[in-house]
């Protein structure tokens, strides 16, 4: 083989590597669900409502985990459910949230969490009506939780009727469901503030916390708060 | 008479100055400012600082090493350059260097320094593990503590870490529990620290406290706040995802303020706590018995009583 041809081997050799070493790191490593942006336009630190949209369902048919509990955030241009849990919205803002629940009930480890803390007024709306705790041990009334620990925020989401047939294809459009609404302010303070999901139900994992517990896109995620 | 072999074939002892003479010379007093300013101006700004009696320990402990340390390490830096100043090879010196015999005063005193110092550090870091009040020093003392302080009835504070939040009872006060940590001054704290899932560790850093959170285990840590203030609290094992954020604030508040606010928590949460578990040393999570009734009612079978059936949850 010539000089030239094995110079040229060589150079395709080592870019071949090289661009699977980069595939990998970016398709693996680098990945991260999208950000759905609320409140575009709205000006920061003034008090202004911007309105969130999410859903939990039991399963998520729509990636490669279809056994994965999962939530979804609703784009507010298109109105569109997108798997992810990243959203972002202005800092100093009244977010007024609704969230669908479609999953079933799982108890919480620690009951405490069935307690709402951290929302204007110290409450959240079951299905419109105000509710202040949900007793996750003695009725099975819980099926996930929204919490952003860092702002003490705690919302105990209200399963359907045990013996509900629950929606099975992601994102869930129609089914047996519970809706949460509840309102809180986002920090001054820009910043990532991470959320999750409290009750153990990443089921096949070590104490329930694994899989979906641990994944963004799943059942926790951030809340970029942006100024 | 004339001279033995021996000593006729002894190189004669170089001659010149006295440099262990001028090395000590420049040492001490290089090492005494260096102690003063260690003393005075460094040490009371050394970690975790002064908000209670344990971190005051620890505090002191650490002040110690410094001065321990700080001599022997100035004795090293001024040898070394010493000796490069000294010792160097000068221009057109080919020769070899004087050959050296063992000193046996210099090497009985670096000895017997060392060992002091080392056996020294063993007694006293023994000592400093029960003190401040014989409690243990801030210390994670397992279930059967051993040193317990003296006087009064600490303050129960139990701390739940589970991912990722920690938590805190107050048995003394019905057992209520909340994401809020406040603390009396000058009045004995008892923590008991478990989990509810995987190890964390209950890290009060300005408190001097840290006590691995084990589930299904009772780790006790005894703390006695000097000053009123504020203090941060952090996980201190690699619990998951969002280990790092696993983080909050407390506050160590007058006498009069904590049973304040103790009293108006406890009758806030009076309906919150009447569905947690009873008070507990530990908590077994994983089996629950109301939601057999609940899976039961459902039609579901199969988990007797743990979240997921018995084989399940499993290792990845």
């Amino acid at each position: 083989m010539s000089l030239p041809a094995r110079v040229v081997t060589l150079l395709v050799a080592f870019l071949a590597v090289a661009a699977g070493a980069a595939f990998l790191v970016v398709h693996y490593f680098l990945a991260s669900p999208s950000t759905v942006a609320f409140g575009s336009g709205v000006m920061p630190n003034t008090g202004a409502t911007v309105h969130v949209v999410m859903q939990e369902d039991p399963q998520n048919t729509v990636s490669t985990h279809p056994d994965w509990v999962s939530y979804f955030i609703q784009d507010p241009k298109t109105g569109q459910w997108q798997h992810t849990t990243i959203f972002s919205v202005p800092a100093g803002s009244k977010i007024d949230m609704t969230i669908y629940g479609y999953d079933g009930c799982t108890p919480l480890r620690n009951p405490y969490f069935g307690y709402v803390t951290g929302t204007i007024g110290g409450y959240a709306n079951v299905d419109g009506k105000p509710t202040k705790s949900i007793n996750s041990w003695s009725g099975c009334n819980v099926g996930h939780t929204f919490s952003i620990p860092s702002i003490n925020l705690n919302i105990p989401m209200a399963t359907p009727s045990l013996t509900a047939n629950l929606c099975g294809t992601s994102p869930c459009t129609s089914g047996p469901h519970r809706t949460l609404t509840f309102s809180f302010m986002t920090p001054r303070k820009a910043g990532t503030y991470f959320w999750q999901c409290r009750v153990p139900c990443g089921g096949g994992f070590v104490d329930g916390f694994g899989g979906p517990m641990q994944t963004l896109g799943f059942m926790t995620g951030n809340m970029e708060v942006v100024s | 008479m004339a001279a033995s072999p021996t000593e006729a074939t002894r190189p004669a002892e170089p001659t010149g100055p006295n440099h262990g003479l001028r090395i000590f010379l420049i040492w001490l007093p290089v090492a005494v400012v260096a102690e003063l300013l260690i003393w005075l101006v460094l040490g009371p700004h050394l970690p975790p600082g002064n908000l209670t009696d344990q971190a005051h320990s620890q505090q002191f402990d650490i002040l110690m090493l410094f001065v321990l340390a700080a001599p022997v390490m100035i004795f090293v830096l001024t040898f070394f350059g010493y000796s490069l100043v000294a010792f160097r090879q000068r221009e057109g010196d080919d020769e070899d260097g004087p050959p050296i015999h063992g000193h046996t005063g210099i090497q009985a005193t670096w000895i017997t320094g060392t060992a002091v110092i080392v056996l020294f550090l063993a007694a006293f870091g023994t000592y400093e593990l029960a003190w401040p009040g014989m409690a243990g020093a801030g210390a994670g003392e397992g279930p059967s503590a051993i040193w317990t302080p003296k006087g009064g009835t600490p303050l129960q504070i139990q701390v739940i870490g589970q991912q990722w939040r920690f938590t805190y009872r107050y048995p003394q006060y019905g057992g209520f529990e909340t994401t809020a940590l406040y603390l009396p001054v000058d009045q004995p704290v008892q923590f008991n620290v478990t989990s509810l899932d995987v190890i964390h560790s209950f890290w009060a850093y300005q408190l001097g406290v840290k006590a691995d959170a084990n589930p299904g285990v009772n780790n006790i840590a005894f703390v006695t706040a000097k000053n009123t203030g504020k203090f941060v609290v952090r996980c201190n094992e690699l619990c998951g995802l969002w280990h790092g954020a696993m983080t909050n604030g407390g506050t160590v508040v007058s006498q009069a303020a904590f049973q304040a606010w103790a009293t108006k928590t406890e009758a806030q949460l009076a309906s919150v706590t009447a569905q947690l578990p009873p008070y507990s040393l530990v908590y077994d999570p994983t089996v629950i018995p109301e939601i057999n009734k609940a899976m039961a009612k459902a039609g579901i079978a199969g988990a007797n009583g743990y979240y997921y059936p018995p084989n399940d949850p499993a290792q990845p």
